[in-house]
């Protein structure tokens, strides 16, 4: 198992290596250059050139690659192209909104969800399976940008909470005072993730349900209790781990639409304004730190998974 | 219990029993159509049928539980007088477990695999309140010492995977009866064993059931079996009781036709000199086909040339032409590797496959058009041999104008001529693989290999898959196609009955060698190979009584050993055999000792000595 | 072939018999002489297919709004820039005559504005699905057909892109070329044939092991023969109903660009572009209709496309949905 694990690692290694060169080049694709960017549109051709020279923009693409993820692992991130100011100073001045956000999501969303597509896989085909399934099967499918206008039509419009947009600053808040303040955000990524959650968590449970053990354990007089509990999320748990970490991998692309929707600064706001000023220094950098994120994720499902499985718990 | 007073107390009865299936659309399927049956203590009742026929339904029914999509739809199933049918689940609890308690086919599937084994086996009374949990281990104890489990102080401490699928098919007895239910529930818990470990996991569930003194329903196909642990038989068609009595009259005096037509295709082992022997009339006496030293596994090959996972190690065969080989041997014997080797599936690691005495080149893109159609391969499985998106014309076509040239009129006549030759109707040719039963297909998949007008046909375990007398009709067709068109047939099987009533050469193996090879009627009389005798005495007869001569006569000891093992040298069977001799059989690879023509035994001890 | 229809007594051979004196114990049911017990069938028939009353909601949502994609602009009250009200000042005016869903946020029609989207949303999603379809479907049954060692340098290299947020990959490109049609188009279609690839191998080499195309290759077919005879009309079934929820993911890839304000650009109506444009009228609480609408549109389609996948992966034995 230890062997299984080092070598996800390692594929998982790879992979961000590959993510970093896709990212890397992928903005090279066209000859945008970001010295002339930079100096804008009336600098002279020297200026430009020796700017060029002072960012290694003259060296080979593979040179600025190996310059720029050394860089990066460093923690050097660069230099915005379109403000001048250091990468590193832009994000330390967003990244909180974004935490809060994505953390109290998972903190609020995911139990109840899990719970939710749990309850409905004791009870399939049960009005409330029905119900939960058909709501979660609506809102999968749904953009993130509708879940939050029926969040606003919700509590703005009919209960009169709130505004649709989100302002004002989270210096020293509580616990509490954060997802108030951040309550609409939140609420709208919690229901974007228990859409898949409960399909996926349910199907989970599902299967484990309907495997020959617990049919036995039927057979062998189990309470219901038990056999939800000792027998089936036993075998459950690991599956449940993998879809909460692939969920919450998911959460990457809603953060972003979420922060436009409800017009706060984080670091998703950042990126699209790096795309629109095709400031690509501070989109590499964000699209790595966003595809590290997610890439961690996968990886803690996939071992969530290896580790489930019994046999390679207590070999023989 | 051992102690009720009242011997014939009936413990379940199914009064008019019915149950159906239920359609996607609401309606109802009737699957057991009004069954009746009594079971009292101390009996063991049969249900005895082939697929289709209700057997595994009805059994479920003593314990008020009928599987996802089928419901009760009339009639009784009494359990110690009340009728469990009509029974909540929560009603239903405080039996299950106690009163009843149910073995399942697979006792692999049906262990959780995240418990230790000694938490599910004393789960149920425990759970019941009926026993402590020190009371409860102490019986699982005694259980494993009574069902021969091997280290039984400590196999409850492990996890299901870590021990052998014999072994767990009988802790999952133990489980059964942990509670001492009045009723077991028996479900074909013999059927994925090896006949070697079947028997003697028959033999400790026969004993416990008469200790323990409960009665029970075993549900199986195989007469055989129920032959040997059955006091009544209640023989199921469709959903409906044709026949049930006593053992002794079901099995010796059967009256009812599809009784007998059981009984009939049950073919028992040949007695010396019955073997049989195809025509002479294409016999020549060069080899059609024929494998010399070959070496095959898996997994590519280590730095000395060695598979990863070896699977053959010196195989040495010939097929003669109009001849029928039957290879033989358990699973994990390599037989079915043997056959990928001679059709070019797998090419072998080392060694030579040749044809017609000249080398076929080892991997089939290498092989000329010629050289493929000359041998052709029969799966076990039609259901993934044939495309489900090709008609039955297409599938039997293909072959015929790809190595024949047929086209257009001339390409259909032989498709029909094929049809024909298989007994199955010219109009199927129109027909995609789903519409056929598994008999049908199975036939199409035959006619399919004959299409190219073969010398050889390698058949992987034809009727393995079939029921018994689908099965049986299958060989007849078999045979009947040897003798009309003098094709050479291999036939892979691990039913030695089944091969021995068709083949006139059998090759035994046994963890990728060769243990005894030769004329049908050689390698099934002494001399045996010592694996070879433990194969033929394992082999149950439909014979009252039998499972007890046998228990007494075989050699215990290589019965109850574990899985099969592959070693780099020596003889594999040397710590299940009787006759080993230590330092010898272990070290060097066994001489082939000749026993008159062609029979070859590979043993260290001399002919005489596996005599009697 | 049962016996049970013939009532008891209605043959003299028919034998209802107690033989043996065992007269409680031996029971043999009435039979025919010379009556055959075929094989039963495997399985019973199966019912047809049919949607369920969602099923059916979705199939009209799906066809409403290709409909529209079609004959929107046709149909279509105003052009898509033009004002009903050119001569008042008229931003997020509410649904009133002459604009049955209100304007927007530069005094446009939105029915119009939806009825012209409609295509651009659609048009774009479906392309792009069938260029993920062609190079995904293309690419993964070669890999499924070809050596093991060429399988696994186009898997791992597959695994890498789909190792990364679609939309993260979507922001990369648009920065680096800049937002169009044609470069939205391309982008989804080659960011979604990652995941196609990744179905039709496992569809491909899930077929590619099974004994009928073995019995293929043992015959010396060759290999084009193998893959559209043997491997795709296998595979074709299951690839379609995937489609569906292909385009479902595409048309929220779409949607979500434009809503950045990276995919469609104005003056070009989008349903995506449009909820973005119009979120003002929600944070200054002016109206509802301008956000809701297109959003709403979007939502419809997709959960509509969805419903129909639901029904028929559910009524093809639920195996299509576990494999996603």
């Amino acid at each position: 198992m230890t062997s299984l694990i080092l070598k996800r690692l390692g594929i998982g290694l790879i992979t961000v290596l590959a993510v970093s060169v896709i990212i890397f080049f992928g903005t090279k694709i066209l000859p945008g250059d970001a010295a002339q960017i930079r100096m804008g549109q009336q600098a002279t051709a020297e200026n430009v050139a020796a700017l060029r020279e002072k960012l290694g923009l003259d060296k080979s693409y593979v040179m600025q690659y190996l310059t720029w993820l050394g860089n990066f692992v460093r923690g050097d991130l660069g230099i915005s192209l379109s403000s001048d100011v250091p990468i590193v100073n832009l994000i330390s001045d967003r990244y909180q909104n974004t935490l809060y956000v994505s953390v109290l999501t998972a903190v609020i969303g995911v139990p109840i969800s899990l719970m939710l597509g749990i309850m409905a896989a004791m009870f399939p085909g049960s009005l409330y399976d029905r119900v939960l399934t058909f709501i979660s099967v609506t809102l999968v499918a749904a953009p993130e940008f509708f879940t939050a206008t029926l969040m606003v039509l919700l509590f703005v419009f009919a209960l009169g909470i709130g505004t649709a947009v989100v302002v004002g600053s989270t210096e020293g808040k509580g616990v509490f005072e954060l997802i108030s303040h951040f309550a609409l955000p939140i609420t709208t990524l919690s229901f974007v993730i228990a859409s898949q959650l409960i399909r996926m968590s349910r199907a989970a449970v599902l299967n484990v349900m309907s495997s020959p053990y617990i049919e036995m354990a039927i057979l062998k007089g189990v309470p219901r209790r038990r056999i939800i509990f000792r027998h089936a999320l036993l075998n459950a748990i690991g599956p449940i781990v993998n879809v909460v970490a692939l969920n919450l991998a998911y959460l990457v692309t809603g953060v972003i639409v979420v922060e436009i929707y409800f017009g706060y600064s984080g670091l998703a706001t950042l990126i699209v304004q790096g795309v629109q000023t095709r400031d690509f220094v501070l989109v590499q950098c964000l699209g790595m730190i966003f595809c590290l994120t997610y890439v961690v994720l996968m990886l803690i499902a996939d071992i969530a998974a290896y580790a489930s499985n019994p046999r390679l718990r207590h070999p023989k | 219990m051992t102690d009720s007073p009242n011997q014939n107390e009936v413990i379940f009865e199914a009064k008019n029993l019915q149950i159906s299936a239920i359609r996607d659309d609401g309606t109802e399927l009737p699957i057991v159509k009004g069954v009746d049956f009594k079971v009292r203590r101390g009996e063991v009742i049969a249900l005895i049928g082939e697929s289709g026929s209700g057997k595994t339904t009805i059994s479920l029914s003593a314990l008020g539980y009928c599987k996802p999509g089928l419901k009760f739809a009339g009639g009784e199933a009494l359990l110690l007088g009340k009728d469990v049918s009509k029974m909540s689940t929560d009603e239903l609890r405080p039996s299950r477990g106690i009163n009843v308690a149910y073995l399942a086919q697979s006792a692999a599937a049906t262990f959780n695999p995240s418990i230790k084994i000694n938490e599910q086996v004393t789960e149920s009374p425990v759970l019941h309140g009926t026993k402590t949990q020190a009371e409860a281990d102490e019986k699982a104890l005694k259980l494993y010492h009574a069902l021969e489990l091997p280290d039984p102080e400590n196999i409850g401490d492990r996890f299901p995977h870590q021990v052998s699928g014999g072994q767990l098919q009988r802790l999952m007895a133990a489980m059964a009866l942990c509670g001492e239910p009045d009723l077991l529930v028996l479900d074909e818990p013999t059927t994925a064993l090896d006949v070697t470990t079947q028997i003697e996991v028959l033999k400790a569930f026969k004993q416990v059931i008469k200790e323990e003194g409960a009665a029970a329903i075993y549900v199986t196909h195989d007469l055989a079996v129920v032959a040997q642990i059955a006091d009544h038989i209640v023989v199921l068609y469709n959903g409906e009781v044709k026949e049930a009595g006593p053992t002794d009259i079901i099995i010796n005096r059967p009256q009812h036709p599809y009784t007998k037509r059981l009984m009939n295709a049950i073919k028992p082992l040949p007695e010396a000199g019955q073997g049989e022997s195809s025509s002479d009339e294409y016999l020549r006496k060069d080899p059609a086909l024929e494998a010399k030293d070959v070496d095959a596994g898996y997994g590519g090959l280590d730095a000395d040339g060695t598979p990863k996972f070896p699977v053959l190690r010196d195989i040495n065969v010939a097929i003669e032409r109009g001849k029928t080989v039957g290879i033989i041997g358990e699973s994990g014997c390599g037989k079915s590797t043997l056959a990928r080797v001679l059709a070019g599936l797998l090419p072998a690691a080392s060694g030579e496959v040749l044809l017609h005495g000249k080398t076929l080149p080892p991997a089939l893109a290498n092989r000329t058009r010629d050289q493929l159609q000359k041998v052709q391969f029969v799966y076990q499985m039609a259901d993934t041999a044939l495309n489900p998106r090709q008609k039955i014309t297409d599938i039997l076509g293909r072959p015929v104008e790809f190595y024949l040239g047929l086209k257009g009129a001339d390409k259909r006549q032989r498709v029909e001529e094929l049809l024909d030759m298989v007994e199955l109707p010219r109009q199927f040719a129109d027909r995609y693989p789903h519409e056929l039963s598994g008999g049908q297909k199975q036939r199409v998949n035959l006619a399919r290999a004959l299409a190219a007008e073969p010398e050889v046909v390698l058949c992987d375990e034809v009727t393995s898959a079939l029921d018994t007398i689908v099965g049986a009709n299958v060989i007849e067709l078999l045979k009947r196609l040897r003798r009309e068109t003098g094709v050479s047939f291999v036939f892979i099987s691990h039913d030695l009955s089944t091969v021995s009533n068709f083949a006139d050469e059998i090759v035994v193996l046994y963890a990728g060698r060769v243990a005894e090879q030769g004329s049908t009627d050689k390698v099934l009389s002494p001399p045996y190979h010592p694996y070879t005798r433990l194969l033929v005495s394992s082999v149950p007869e439909t014979r009252i009584g039998w499972l007890e001569e046998a228990a007494q006569t075989r050699e215990a000891k290589a019965g109850v050993a574990g899985a099969v093992k592959l070693t780099k040298k020596g003889c594999p069977f040397f710590e299940r055999c009787p006759l080993a001799i230590p330092g010898t059989c272990e070290t060097i690879d066994p001489p082939q000792r000749l026993d008159g023509a062609g029979h070859i035994i590979e043993c260290h001890r001399e002919v005489s000595e596996l005599g009697g | 072939m049962s016996t049970t229809d013939t009532p008891i007594g209605a043959h003299p051979d028919m034998l209802g018999g107690m033989p043996d004196g065992d007269k409680t114990d031996h029971f043999v049911a009435p039979y025919d002489e010379g009556v055959s017990f075929d094989e039963l069938p495997d399985a019973p028939p199966k019912a047809r297919f049919r949607l369920t009353t969602t099923g059916k909601i979705g199939a009209f949502f799906v066809i409403f709004w290709f409909f529209i994609a079609v004959f929107g602009p046709m149909l279509a009250p105003y052009g898509e820039n033009d004002l009903p009200f050119p001569d008042a000042y008229s931003e997020f005016q509410v649904p009133q005559a002459g604009a049955w869903l209100g304007t927007d946020v530069q005094d446009r029609d939105i029915l119009s504005r939806i009825m012209y989207g409609a295509g651009r949303t659609i048009g774009i999603s479906v392309i792009a699905t069938l260029i993920a379809y062609f190079i995904g479907v293309v690419l993964g049954i070669g890999a499924a057909v070809s050596s093991p060692r060429v399988d696994m340098v186009m898997s791992r290299i597959n695994d890498a892109f789909l190792s990364l947020p679609t939309i993260m990959l979507g922001l990369v490109v648009v920065a680096a070329v800049g937002s169009s049609i044609p470069v939205l188009i391309i982008t989804a279609g080659c960011i979604y044939a990652s995941v196609v690839f990744r179905l039709a191998r496992a569809l491909g080499q899930e077929i590619m092991v099974m004994d009928f195309v073995e019995a293929a290759k043992a015959r010396g077919e060759g290999r084009w023969w193998i893959i559209t005879r043997e491997i795709w009309p296998n595979a074709a079934m299951p690839l379609i109903t995937d489609f569906g929820l292909r385009l479902i993911y595409i048309i929220l890839f779409v949607s979500s660009l434009s809503f950045l304000g990276l995919g469609v650009q104005p003056p070009q109506a989008d349903w995506g572009s449009m909820v973005r444009d119009n979120l003002g009228a929600l944070q200054y609480g002016a109206s509802v209709i301008p956000v809701l609408a297109p959003a709403l549109a979007i939502a419809t389609l997709t959960v509509g496309i969805n419903l129909v996948v639901d029904d028929i992966s559910a009524q093809s034995g639920g195996k299509l949905s576990k494999r996603l």
